[in-house]
């Protein structure tokens, strides 16, 4: 149906504008996750590098087949919007960083294709992209998903040289066994699953120590909790980002695991340990706070980002899985519609019913 | 407002640059009469004035030449003196450009008053005098919606408002005529306030100035000095604070309801350029003739505040303040947030024109429209509360009562949600458009009613038409047959 007016030419005002675009946006937050995802590949050498080149091509290749075979126009501008990269970048953050190539291809395709355009494209997606495909990686490839890698920074003796970090991309070279190494979710909830207390899993010399700088195993983007930390300070100063949400996933993971805690202490991981492990930073700066899967006001922010905590911490601690971020993400953001109807504005004037109020009555003047 | 209420209020509105200086820091400068005023018959709120004057009738500065028509609808005066040469239309001040009736007026180059009718103590007056006086002055709301202020003063003594609210937020970027005006006429300005406040019946005045003026602040504080009853109050600047509802709760932390009027919280809300009108009127008796006009923008030669003749071109104005230094991206006139975008330099100055701007593409910032991305700055920006980015993907939809049902009807149209959007959509165009099909959609409904009732009527009337044809055939019949009968009795009793 072709509306009624021009909108090609908005000469309605305001003839003014506040001057940002969806594309700096964009480019703010890649700019956030640069220090973390530099860290990343100092600390997993070239192959981590190469895993999140190819995720990121792959993003914009399968973005563009999706808007040509859609008959879109203008797809260069679309590409250059950003947002392909961003989820491109925010998936390869959450892949062990020495998985093959394919892996990359393969959830590349299913956050755009399926994560995205099948919805219609940017702004109309219901579930985070980016955790679409992690999830369905996980499910449907939980080997390549789950083999992570010590820490092997580069320059050290033992990290693979450009060259053999490529052939460790390609799936050329098989990953020495020495190398692999459990993340430290994983290696609690392996342990507590052999009937061992928490006490007992962390004692042996072998074992993850939690680690706040993140020397440690994990995928890139939940070694480096502290400059993710950074990075999301960074996009709340700027306005990217508002604090109700990561407020919301820090609140609500680390109240329930700080009580947990402190009743079975053998059992239940501390806040902090949950708080720097796993992609808790990452989610809660950088995933939760997409807007386009989030709520759109502030209330219902706080409450999304509660429950994507709660949710994390239940996953963490109770479910079968380590790590419970994208499961949370994506329960969440089914609810968003919900949360949007509930938490709305109060409009000026009217109860929040939506009935006029009544006026003060006369005389009340101070 | 208590610690509480604060912590808890919601953050409204935007803060644009400004632009205001280095404008408002220029002298007023007075537009020469040009040759030729067109004076717009539709220049207020509510039904065109009616022409009193003939074609070749000569008029001096101040003579009625147009009345009211209505309840709602203002005088017009001559600007200037001179001769009437035509009634007939001319482009609108509207981006339509659409014709509208206006009197042509020629300048005999003399600019000579008529007899005007002061008045020494207004305060000796009756409120209803008063508001006769300012409505026979053609004074209308300054700030742009140029609601006939004697309406809105009659209507405010009636209701029994007790706070006299002046707007002189002028919140619109790059305007700076009420800030000149609070300079140049601070007494004036408080004096038209204090006749104001006689008329309303309101006990005090409180005057609403944002604190990037501190010149104006300063000035009206001084000629308000003597009146304990005329309060100066500065409010922050942000946009936009010179919207009624928000300079109410702002200045007395009352709200007025969605379906009310400022009255029904013991308030009414007068621009301060209204004020000073006011004051023209009652003490010196002049009409409203002529009004300050803000000319600014990257493209202007000399920006500056300019009193100009209403009826003036605007491509006079602009020639005045130096003419253009480059073809701007957009003329609009008012502020660049609610203003008009003009279709060309040859419309006439209205009395709500507060600014005319030329504005290059770098300071309007339009860009090619983006998918929403649900950002929810706008939702941030609405000083009203509302939804901008659900209503406008339900008026997409077509669902147009889906959009009423989260407060379409309540948007102001003050444009910070399109102002603040990344993705560029006109916000306001879409509620603008949604707004006139409802209107047009509440019209056909009004039709289709009117259309039902007449055809019942007249299905009712034919009705009863053939029944009583029935009727009076069924008592032709029975006395035809009476007569019949009475024949065969007749024929009958002799045999």
């Amino acid at each position: 149906m072709k509306p009624a007016y021009d909108a090609a030419q908005p000469l309605a005002a305001p003839h003014a504008h506040a001057g940002h675009g969806v594309r700096q946006t964009m480019m703010r937050v890649q700019l956030a996750l640069l220090p973390a995802t530099l860290f990343g590949f100092w600390l997993y050498g070239w192959p981590a590098f190469f895993l999140w080149l190819i995720t990121l091509a792959a993003c914009l290749v399968f973005e563009f087949i999706s808007l040509r075979l859609m008959g879109r126009a203008q797809i260069g501008r679309t590409l250059g919007d950003g947002s392909a990269l961003l989820t491109g970048w925010l998936l390869a953050l959450t892949l062990p960083p020495w998985a093959p190539w394919w892996v990359g291809v393969v959830g590349a395709c299913i956050a755009i294709v399926v994560g995205k355009q099948v919805f219609g494209g940017l702004g109309h997606n219901v579930f985070n992209p980016a955790m679409v495909a992690r999830v369905a990686l996980l499910i449907a490839f939980p080997l390549p998903l789950t083999t992570w890698v010590a820490p092997l920074p580069l320059g050290s003796a033992a990290a693979p040289g450009f060259v053999e970090g490529l052939q460790i991309t390609l799936g050329q070279l098989a990953l020495p066994d020495a190398m692999s190494s459990a993340t430290l979710l994983g290696h609690a909830k392996t342990e507590l699953s052999r009937g061992l207390d928490l006490a007992q899993a962390f004692a042996g010399s072998t074992a993850p120590q939690p680690s706040w700088v993140g020397l440690r195993a994990g995928s890139l983007g939940e070694s480096a909790a502290p400059l993710l930390l950074a990075g999301g300070l960074f996009l709340l100063a700027t306005g990217v980002i508002r604090w109700q949400t990561p407020v919301g996933v820090l609140a609500g993971l680390a109240v329930p695991a700080a009580i947990a805690h402190a009743l079975a202490p053998g059992h239940y991981l501390d806040a902090g340990t949950h708080l720097f492990a796993g992609a808790l930073m990452l989610c809660a700066f950088f995933i939760a706070t997409d807007y386009v899967t989030a709520p759109a006001t502030g209330s219902g922010q706080l409450l999304f980002g509660l429950g994507v905590g709660l949710l994390t911490w239940v996953i963490r601690s109770l479910g079968g899985y380590p790590e419970g971020v994208a499961f949370a993400i994506l329960l969440m953001n089914a609810l968003t519609p919900i949360i949007d109807h509930y938490a709305k504005p109060r409009i000026l004037g009217r109860t929040r019913s939506g009935r006029p109020i009544d006026p003060a009555p006369a005389g009340k003047e101070t | 407002m208590g610690l509480m209420e604060k912590c808890f209020t919601r953050a409204w509105g935007v803060h644009p640059e400004t632009h205001k200086r280095p404008a408002a820091d220029v002298p007023t400068r007075t537009l020469p009469v040009p040759e030729r005023l067109y004076v717009s018959l539709s220049q207020h709120l509510g039904a065109p004035a009616r022409p009193a004057v003939l074609v070749g009738q000569k008029v001096r500065k101040g003579d009625k030449i147009a009345d009211p028509q209505g309840a709602v609808s203002a005088a017009l005066h001559a600007p200037t003196s001179g001769t009437i040469v035509a009634i007939g239309e001319i482009p609108a001040p509207h981006p339509s450009g659409l014709p509208v009736l206006a009197i042509t007026l020629a300048s005999d180059g003399k600019d000579e008053w008529t007899d005007l009718e002061g008045c020494a103590d207004p305060f000796a007056l009756a409120p209803a005098e008063i508001s006769q006086r300012v409505a026979a002055a053609g004074v209308v709301g300054l700030g742009g919606a140029t609601f006939p202020a004697a309406v809105k003063l009659s209507l405010s003594a009636k209701a029994k408002v007790r706070t006299l609210i002046i707007n002189g937020g002028e919140c619109e970027p790059y305007l700076s005529c009420d800030d000149r005006l609070m300079r140049d006429a601070a007494a004036a300005c408080v004096d038209g306030i204090r006749i104001m406040l006689h008329a309303t019946g309101a006990s005090t005045a409180l005057v609403g100035i944002e604190d990037d003026k501190p010149e104006a602040i300063a000035a009206m504080r001084e000629a308000a000095r003597p009146y304990a009853e005329v309060c100066i109050r500065p409010v922050p600047a942000r946009y936009p604070m010179g919207s009624e509802k928000q300079l109410i709760l702002t200045l007395t932390g009352q709200e007025v309801p969605a379906d009310g009027r400022p009255g029904d919280v013991g308030v009414v809300v007068h621009n301060i350029g209204t004020a000073r009108a006011v004051h023209a009127a009652i003490r010196h008796g002049e009409p409203l003739v002529a009004r300050l006009v803000t000319v600014n923008g990257a493209c202007i030669e000399a920006p500056g505040n300019i009193l100009v003749p209403i009826g003036a071109l605007v491509e006079d104005v602009l020639a005045f303040a130096g003419g253009l230094a480059a073809p701007p991206a957009r003329l609009i006139m008012g502020g660049p947030m609610m203003g008009l975008a003009l279709p060309h330099a040859r419309v006439p100055v209205v009395k709500g024109t507060s600014g005319i701007l030329a504005l290059a593409a770098a300071e309007v910032g339009a860009r090619a429209t983006e998918p929403c991305i649900r950002c929810a700055r706008c939702v941030r920006a609405c000083p009203i509360g509302l939804l901008p980015l659900d209503m406008a993907r339900r008026i997409a939809a077509g669902d147009l009562s889906g959009a009423v049902r989260i407060g379409l009807k309540d948007c102001i149209a003050c444009g910070a949600c399109a102002y603040v959007c990344p993705a560029h959509i006109p916000l306001v165009q879409y509620f603008a458009h949604a707004k006139g099909e409802l209107a047009a959609q509440e019209r056909a409904r009004l039709r289709a009613e009117a259309t039902k009732k007449l055809a019942q009527a007249r299905t009712a009337r034919l009705a009863r038409e053939a029944q009583e044809k029935a009727e009076l055939a069924a008592r032709r019949k029975a006395e035809r047959a009476a007569a019949t009968s009475a024949t065969a009795s007749d024929t009958g009793a002799p045999a």
